[in-house]
C-alpha cells in the first residue's frame, strides 16, 4: 500500500471518525469515546505501521493486530473500510441483525478481525499465545500490535499476561494502552487507580514508551522504536482524549458507552469538518 | 463382547491399576511426535498432569504458564490462531473452574481448536477435600457451543482419546482422574470421539455410564445378571456431543435406564441423558452421580461409597428403573 503523507494521515483520521459517528447514530448504541480518541492510532496502525493487505487477510507474513477492548470496534471497521478490506457503505450495518459488523468484533464473520474480543483483559494472553508460536515457528519478520483499554487494566488476566511475556521475552509483542483515564463508572483514578502506570510495567518488565496517542506522526514514531528494542516487550502508553475532535464529548466519561442521537450527531460531524478545516490550515 | 477386546473378565482380582492421567502424557507424547504442531501449555502442575515427558521431549514446544489458569487458556486460543494444536492442562477444579469466560469467548464464540485437560476430576481425588473435588466441570463444559466434552475409562482409553484430540479440529475439553483406576480397555479396543460404544450387550436395563464409572458399571452388569436383569452397559467417552443414535437404539430395547458418572448429575452425563430421554423417549431413568452437594475429604473408596458412586448404587438404580417397566 502506498504510504501517505502526515496531511493524508490526519485527514483520513477525521473521515474515520465522521464515520464512526454515522456508524453509531445509525446503530443507536454503542460506544463513542473511545472509538474517537482511539482514531489517530488506528489511522497510524492501518495506513503506516502494519504489514498487511486488505486484499488477502490471511496472508501468511502479515502483522497481527489485536483489539483486546472489543467495544472500540466502530474504529477498527472505519479503518479497515478506508483501508480497503470492505466497502465503506457496509459500515451503516454495524450492530444490525445479519450484519458483519458485531457489537463486539468476531473473527469468524469478518475476515481481517484475528481474534473474538469483548470481554476484557484477553488481548495481551493472545497476543503471547501468538508471538510464542511465531517464535517456534522461527518467524522473526512479524509483529503482533495488540491495544488494549486503560480501564481494562483492572482485569487480572492483564497482568498474567505481563509476566509471561517478560518472562519470554517476547519482544515480537507491542502493546498500546489506550490511556484516556475514563471507564464507564467514572475517571479511572477514581474507579480503581493505575497510577503509577509506566512504573507498573517497568516494574514487570517491559520497555515503556509513552506518547501523544492523538498525534499520528509521533504514534507511528513509538512503534518503530518499539520494533528496535530487543529482549523485552514493549508498552506504549498512548495518551488520548476520550471522544477526540468532538467538542461535547471530549474528557466526559458519560460518552464511554453511549451513541449521539440525530442532533448530536449532527453537531459531532460540524465538530469535526470544522477541526478538519483547522488542520489544513495548520499544515498547508 | 468380543469386539470391544476389554480384557476377559473385569471383576478378577488383581486386575492392572493405572492413574487415567497416565495415559495423556504418553498419548501427548506420541501426539507430538506424530505432529510438528501439537503444543503444550500447563499452569504449575506439570509433572501432575503428566505433562513432564512432552516437555522433557519438546522443552521448545512447551510453555510454563504458573499459576495462571485465566491466562493458560487464553495463551491457548493465541497459540491456536497461528495454527499451533495446543494442548493445556491444570486441574480441573482450576482449568476450567477459575476460567470459563476465557474459555467461552477467545475459545468457543472464537472458534480456536484449544485442547484443555482437566486432570483431578472428581470425587475421588480424596484427602485434598471439596475445594479440589471437582464436580461441576462436565456441566461448564457442556454448555458451551463448539466444545466436545470428553471423559475416558482408563489410561489406555485416555491415551487413544489424546491422540484423538489432536486430529480433532474443535476445542475439545476432556476430564482426568487422579487415582490409579482399574485398567480394562486394550489398545485394541475402540475409541473415536463422537461415539459411544456397548461394552457390554443386555436387554433389560440400559447403564449408560463415563470416566471411571463405567468400569464400576461392568461390575454391576455382572452382578446383576445373578440377580435376574441382563443389563446393557454403554460406555460414553463423549458426553457431547453424543452418540444419539447408539443410545436410543439400546433405549428403545431395554425401556429403562441409568446414567453413571462421578460429577454433579445437574448438567452432567445425567442431566444430558435425562435432557436426550424427556424429549425423545420419555421412560424409567434415574440417575447415579454427586446429588448437588459438595465433597469433602477422605480415602477415595470411602468416599466413592459415601457419595453413592459405586456398583452397589447402579445396582440399586437398575432394580430401580427395571421395576417401573
Amino acid at each position: 500500500m502506498k504510504k501517505l503523507t502526515l496531511e493524508q494521515l490526519e485527514l483520513k483520521a477525521t473521515e474515520i471518525r465522521e464515520d464512526i459517528i454515522r456508524m453509531l447514530e445509525h446503530a443507536g448504541s454503542g460506544h463513542s469515546a473511545g472509538p474517537l480518541g482511539l482514531s489517530d492510532i488506528f489511522t497510524a496502525l492501518y495506513f503506516d505501521v502494519l504489514k498487511h493487505d486488505p486484499h488477502k487477510p490471511d496472508w501468511p507474513d502479515r502483522d497481527i493486530l489485536l483489539l483486546s477492548n472489543g467495544h472500540c470496534v466502530p474504529v477498527r471497521y472505519a479503518a479497515m473500510a478506508h483501508a480497503g478490506y470492505f466497502d465503506r457503505k457496509e459500515l451503516l450495518t454495524l450492530r444490525q441483525f445479519g450484519s458483519r459488523l458485531q457489537g463486539h468484533p468476531e473473527r469468524e464473520k469478518l475476515p481481517g478481525i484475528e481474534h473474538t474480543s469483548g470481554p476484557l483483559g484477553c488481548g495481551l494472553s493472545q497476543a503471547c499465545g501468538m508471538a510464542l508460536a511465531m517464535r517456534m515457528d522461527l518467524q522473526t519478520h512479524r509483529w503482533v500490535y495488540v491495544v488494549m483499554g486503560d480501564g481494562e487494566l483492572d482485569e487480572g488476566n492483564v497482568w498474567e499476561a505481563a509476566m509471561l511475556a517478560a518472562k519470554y521475552k517476547l519482544n515480537n509483542i507491542i502493546g498500546i494502552i489506550d490511556r484516556n483515564n475514563i471507564q464507564i463508572d467514572g475517571p479511572t483514578e477514581v474507579v480503581m487507580p493505575l497510577e503509577d502506570l509506566k512504573d507498573k510495567w517497568g516494574a514487570f518488565g517491559w520497555h515503556v514508551i509513552e506518547v501523544n496517542g492523538n498525534d499520528i506522526e509521533a504514534v507511528i514514531d513509538a512503534c518503530a522504536m518499539a520494533r528496535a528494542v530487543v529482549e523485552k516487550p514493549v508498552m506504549i502508553i498512548a495518551h488520548t482524549i476520550p471522544g477526540m475532535g468532538v467538542d461535547f464529548m471530549e474528557y466526559d466519561f458519560h460518552w464511554h458507552g453511549m451513541p449521539p442521537n440525530h442532533e448530536q450527531a449532527k453537531e459531532a460531524l460540524h465538530d469535526l469538518r470544522t477541526l478538519k478545516g483547522k488542520i489544513r490550515s495548520e499544515h498547508e | 463382547m468380543n469386539e470391544m477386546h476389554l480384557v476377559k473378565d473385569v471383576q478378577v482380582k488383581g486386575l492392572a491399576t493405572e492413574p487415567i492421567r497416565k495415559g495423556f502424557g504418553r498419548g501427548l507424547l506420541v501426539a507430538g511426535q506424530q505432529n510438528a504442531n501439537v503444543v503444550a501449555a500447563c499452569a504449575d502442575l506439570t509433572e501432575s498432569t503428566q505433562m513432564h515427558l512432552f516437555r522433557d521431549e519438546y522443552p521448545e514446544r512447551f510453555v510454563e504458564i504458573g499459576v495462571a489458569e485465566q491466562n493458560l487458556v487464553t495463551v491457548g486460543s493465541g497459540l491456536a490462531a497461528m495454527g499451533k494444536i495446543p494442548f493445556v492442562s491444570s486441574y480441573a477444579a482450576f482449568s476450567p473452574g477459575r476460567n470459563w469466560e476465557q474459555i467461552r469467548t477467545t475459545i468457543c464464540l472464537n472458534n480456536q481448536p484449544v485442547k484443555i485437560i482437566g486432570s483431578h476430576a472428581g470425587i475421588s481425588v480424596g484427602p485434598d477435600g471439596a475445594t479440589h473435588q471437582m464436580l461441576e466441570d462436565i456441566a461448564l463444559m457442556r454448555s458451551l457451543p463448539n466444545m466436545v466434552v470428553l471423559a475416558p475409562c482408563d489410561s489406555i482409553e485416555a491415551e487413544k482419546m489424546t491422540m484423538a484430540m489432536a486430529n480433532d479440529p474443535r476445542p475439545n475439553y476432556m476430564r482426568l482422574a487422579r487415582e490409579a483406576t482399574p485398567v480394562f480397555t486394550t489398545p485394541n479396543t475402540p475409541l473415536e470421539i463422537g461415539k459411544a460404544y456397548i461394552f457390554e450387550p443386555g436387554n433389560d436395563v440400559t447403564i449408560i455410564a463415563t470416566g471411571t464409572m463405567t468400569y464400576q458399571a461392568l461390575l454391576a452388569a455382572q452382578k446383576l445378571f445373578k440377580e435376574g436383569i441382563d443389563a446393557e452397559v454403554l460406555h460414553v467417552p463423549t458426553i457431547k456431543p453424543l452418540d444419539i443414535e447408539t443410545i436410543l437404539k439400546s433405549v428403545r430395547k431395554t425401556r429403562a435406564v441409568v446414567t453413571a458418572e462421578e460429577a454433579q448429575i445437574n448438567g452432567g452425563l445425567g442431566g444430558a441423558i435425562a435432557e436426550l430421554l424427556g424429549e425423545e423417549l420419555p421412560i424409567p431413568l434415574q440417575r447415579v452421580g454427586v446429588r448437588d452437594r459438595f465433597g469433602e475429604s477422605g480415602k477415595p473408596e470411602e468416599l466413592m461409597d459415601h457419595f453413592g458412586l459405586s456398583d452397589k448404587n447402579i445396582m440399586l438404580a437398575a432394580h430401580i428403573v427395571n421395576d417401573k417397566k
